[in-house]
């Protein structure tokens, strides 16, 4: 067992875990921070994606204590006081989500992309979003809400 | 009817909490003394189960419970196959669980209970198994020869079953006076599901009485319920299915598994809540597979290119099981074969193949992508042979608009449709002529990357199912479905459906339905479902049925409430029924506009119940079955324009244009999104998507790593549009979507590819054409 101390959206955690224990297991099972889901076993789905400390990554690909000290956004962080971020705005208007099972992971990763590139192309969108996964919507309307979302940052 | 909410953008109300991880799935359920479940897979296609000693397992940390089959096997039948499609067919055991002999790669063997799921997975390692190896059974032809080694032995063959269609004229005769006949033969590679969440069931004991709550990563929770009650032994009444938030099902859960009678029975065994999910490459071994068939078809015609006749064969693999409506899949195809042209001869043979993989069963379109794939493939190069543009050919075969209703050859009424305008509307929309300008110039400049444009006007069949269709064909159950209409005391609204939806929108669409029945605000409505008890009647969701059926029910009972409403208005309003308006949720006096009630008032009337008509039921509210008594038949034309790079074999789609006639629709953006994951699927098989097995009876494609799901990049930008053919057979002229682009979209994309290279000398590539495969056969064609 190793002593861990992170902070998940914005709240503070010390714990004892398994050196081997994933960090999406540790949000879900111990956390009880469900609303990252886990969509399969060899790190391709980026159902998982979640931010370390202003980074995306695939948090089946991380153990726990590889997050000792981090600072973890996930999916049920990005709304404030109820408001939800521009880019769920787009995804909820703009119908880019069906089951919604991918969804997280494509917020997650669609955040990080418009971080670094806040007017990306069509094009740049879909390869910032490869390793994510979807099955529903072929990926035309998520593409396009995110990018919807990129040019809301400009007016508003 | 008063509302216009039908045909309305409106978002969706599922959307809150899926957008912030506020989630429900079967994996995020969690109760106090939960167990883990891990299940041991056979390593081996095929084995005899010498030896299973859980013991060891058993000393592990945290495990609290193991089982091997035979451990189990008391308290567990065989899973069910509802669909016996002739009477003579051959119907092997199926024990959830292995107790002599495995069958597939997969076939599950023990099963391991403890505190969490990381003890779970490794005390598997400590079961020890003894098998002795038996040969594979995996070339379908082979499979059926004499002395071949056999999947179940007790059976005597590996030869579930033969069905025969034969319509019309004689095919032998037909064939001697064509002009022209075509014979292809095509492969339709297995696919996996791969529905984003994962399977998952959990189980909770309720007291000490024997009931259950089973939850499960399910589409079928009634159906579930049943067969649950039949393999297990618990009685019905004691069990409680629940579907929470599903991600996905595209066919692979309308199943009941192995694993969720596994769960019951451990939490039955063991008193405590069990789960168990599934990793992904589990998944890829026990979540049942599609498609997996080789079609021989035959087409007649004259030099005309009118279409005289069309004879299919088709092997089909079972698989090592026959699962909930494994026979059935080729069945629903086996009338889609003539598509939409006429002919006057029809004659189709499907044979079921045991081998020894994954079972096959229902995956998006079930059984109509094949049939669609086979004609408009075939009917490409009969227009090749005919010296005739593929449109052409088409063209002057199709059922003209006003033929409707017109009853086909395989004996389906198709009731309305209209496939000049959806081509022609197909065809500008895509530029069909610049872009065969553009693929001569290139021809002729011998380009190295060759433009091919690809077709496929096809029609499905959706609206499953008319009941007494389904008795001539032996499925065992009905294609009725339920609905209810509850107007609370404060006028709100709660739709009930046994329709159990997984990402399609059910909730906003019946909330459109009914909001627009009653006159009462969108907002006002909430659609129960997905659960036993709170549902208690349904059918459920697969084969695009829910919108035509389910939705239709819905229809019906709001039409009932406002029915009741209307004896109790005229009983406060003093007048007659026959004098009262229904407008925007309001009764009026024709002629006096202030004698008014509203919906809401009079629920609150009728909940308080002093001032009723004589005799009548206190309540406005009403429940409607719906049997359908008929098909519906959505169509639609997909083109589609490949750029082949013959030097790599690599193929980029450089534009998709489809026009699909869905009837009416509820919700436009609903309908778009559903066309566009269609789409992806369809395009995956023709492009990139194939469940690989070695010569050992292996998954070699067995993660996502060597299984190619597209993702974004992988594909283009979708123009979608629209005609629309109201259906005849229900009152929202609707007919349903959710397959339409899977169906439609891998022969256009596969007749694409055929068609740039058709001058090279290549005249058919097999699925998925991999830049590997297309350049193997540019480097064939040129020798
Ligand atoms: S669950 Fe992490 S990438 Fe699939
Ligand atoms: S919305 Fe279902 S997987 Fe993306």
């Amino acid at each position: 067992m190793t002593r861990i101390s992170v902070k998940v959206d914005g709240t503070a955690y010390q714990d004892e875990v398994e050196p081997r224990l994933l960090l999406v297991h540790y949000l879900r099972d111990r956390l009880g921070l469900t609303g990252t889901p886990i969509g399969c076993d060899t790190s391709n789905c980026g159902a998982c994606t979640v931010d370390l400390d202003g980074v995306s990554v695939k948090s089946c690909s991380v153990l726990a204590v590889q997050a000792d000290g981090s600072d973890v956004a996930t999916v049920q962080g990005l709304a404030r006081d109820g408001q939800w971020t521009g880019l769920q705005r787009a995804f909820h208007e703009g119908h880019a989500l069906q089951c919604g099972y991918c969804t997280p992971g494509m917020l997650m990763a669609a955040r990080d992309l418009l971080r670094e590139n806040p007017h990306p192309s069509a094009d740049e969108v879909r390869h910032a979003l490869e390793g994510n996964l979807c099955r529903c919507t072929g990926y035309q309307n998520i593409v396009r809400a995110v990018l919807a979302a990129s040019e809301q940052e400009v007016t508003t | 009817m008063t509302g216009q909410e039908i045909g309305r953008a409106r978002l969706r109300k599922e959307d809150a909490r899926l957008l912030t991880g506020q989630t429900n799935w079967t994996d995020n359920i969690s109760v106090g003394g939960l167990l883990h479940l891990a299940i041991l897979r056979s390593p081996m296609a095929h084995a005899r189960v010498d030896r299973v000693d859980v013991t060891p397992a058993l000393e592990r940390p945290g495990v609290v419970a193991a089982f091997s089959g035979a451990d189990l096997a008391g308290g567990l039948g065989s899973l069910p196959c509802a669909w016996p499609v002739t009477e003579d067919i051959v119907l092997p055991d199926h024990p959830p669980i292995a107790v002599d002999e495995v069958r597939h790669a997969g076939d599950p063997v023990a099963v391991v209970a403890a505190r969490d799921r990381y003890a779970a997975a490794d005390a598997l390692e400590a079961v020890e198994v003894d098998y002795t190896p038996l040969p594979p059974v995996l070339d379908l032809e082979a499979a059926l020869a004499e002395n071949a080694p056999l999947v179940h032995a007790d059976k005597g063959t590996n030869r579930c079953y033969d069905w025969p269609l034969r319509a019309g004229e004689d095919f032998a005769s037909v064939r001697r006076r064509a002009d022209v006949t075509v014979k292809r033969r095509y492969h339709q590679q297995r696919l996996i599901p791969n529905a984003m969440e994962p399977r998952a069931v959990v189980v909770v004991p309720v007291a000490a009485s024997d009931e259950y709550t089973v939850y499960s990563s399910t589409q079928i929770p009634h159906i579930l319920r049943v067969m649950l009650a039949v393999v297990t032994g618990v009685p019905e009444h004691k069990l409680r299915v629940i579907a929470p938030d599903v991600g996905g099902g595209f066919g692979s859960k309308l199943q009941v598994y192995g694993e969720e009678a596994i769960a019951l029975a451990v939490a039955r065994r063991t008193g405590r809540p069990v789960k168990w999910t599934e990793s992904r490459s589990e998944g890829y071994l026990a979540t049942h597979h599609g498609r997996g068939m080789i079609q021989d078809i035959e087409i007649a015609a004259t030099r005309d290119g009118t279409v005289l006749g069309l004879k299919a064969d088709l092997l089909v693999d079972m698989g090592a099981y026959l699962m909930l409506v494994t026979p059935g899949i080729p069945i629903l195809g086996a009338f889609m074969y003539p598509g939409i042209y006429k002919m006057g001869s029809y004659e189709l043979n499907v044979t079921g193949v045991f081998t020894t993989r994954t079972p096959t069963d229902a995956y998006r379109g079930a059984g109509r992508p094949e049939a669609t794939y086979a004609i408009e493939r075939i009917m490409d190069e009969l227009a090749v042979e005919l010296a005739l543009d593929p449109v052409e050919l088409r063209r002057r075969n199709w059922i003209r608009h006003e033929e409707f209703p017109y009853t086909t050859i395989a004996g389906l009424t198709y009731d309305s449709g209209n496939y000049e305008a959806a081509t022609d509307k197909a065809l500008a929309l895509f530029g069909y002529d610049k872009l065969r300008a553009e693929q001569a110039d290139r021809n002729e400049r011998g380009d190295g990357v060759r433009l091919g444009i690809g077709v496929s006007t096809y029609t499905e069949m959706c609206g499953l199912a008319p009941s007494r269709v389904l008795r001539d064909l032996r499925y065992a159950a009905g294609g009725w479905e339920a609905a209810s209409v509850r107007v609370l005391p404060t006028g709100k609204v709660e739709v009930v459906t046994g329709t159990s939806p997984h990402g399609q929108g059910h909730v906003t669409c019946w909330s459109q339905i009914a909001a627009d029945v009653l006159g009462v605000p969108f907002e006002d409505v909430e659609v129960v479902h997905g659960d036993t008890r709170a549902a208690p009647q349904g059918m459920d969701t697969y084969g695009s049925r829910s919108l035509v059926v389910g939705g239709t029910a819905v229809h019906h009972a709001a039409t009932k409430v406002v029915e009741r409403a209307r004896k109790v208005a005229a009983h406060l309003l003093e007048a007659s029924e026959r004098d009262l308006e229904f407008t925007d949720g309001v009764f009026s006096v024709k002629g006096s506009p202030d004698a008014r009630r509203t919906l809401q008032e009079i629920a609150f009337e009728t909940f308080s119940s002093h001032d009723l008509p004589d005799g009548m039921e206190p309540t406005i509210n009403a429940g409607h079955v719906l049997d359908p008594d008929t098909f519906s038949y959505p169509h639609g034309t997909h083109l589609c324009a490949v750029e082949v790079d013959t030097e790599t074999g690599h193929t980029r789609i450089r534009s998709y244009v489809c026009v699909d006639d869905v009837g009416r629709v509820v919700n436009p953006p609903i309908v778009e999104g559903q066309v566009h994951g269609g789409l992806a699927q369809g395009i995956a098989q023709a492009l990139f998507e194939e469940a690989v097995y070695d010569d050992e009876g292996n998954l070699v494609s067995g993660t996502p790593a060597d299984y190619l799901v597209p993702s974004a990049p992988d594909l283009p930008e979708f123009v979608t549009d629209r005609t629309e053919t109201p259906a005849t057979s229900n009152p929202l002229g609707v007919k349903g979507v959710g397959e339409a682009g899977t169906i439609a979209a891998t022969p256009a994309v596969v007749g694409a590819v055929v068609d740039a290279l058709r001058p090279l000398g290549v005249h058919d590539i097999r699925m998925p054409c991999t830049p590997e495969r297309v350049w193997r056969a540019v480097r064939e064609a040129s020798r």
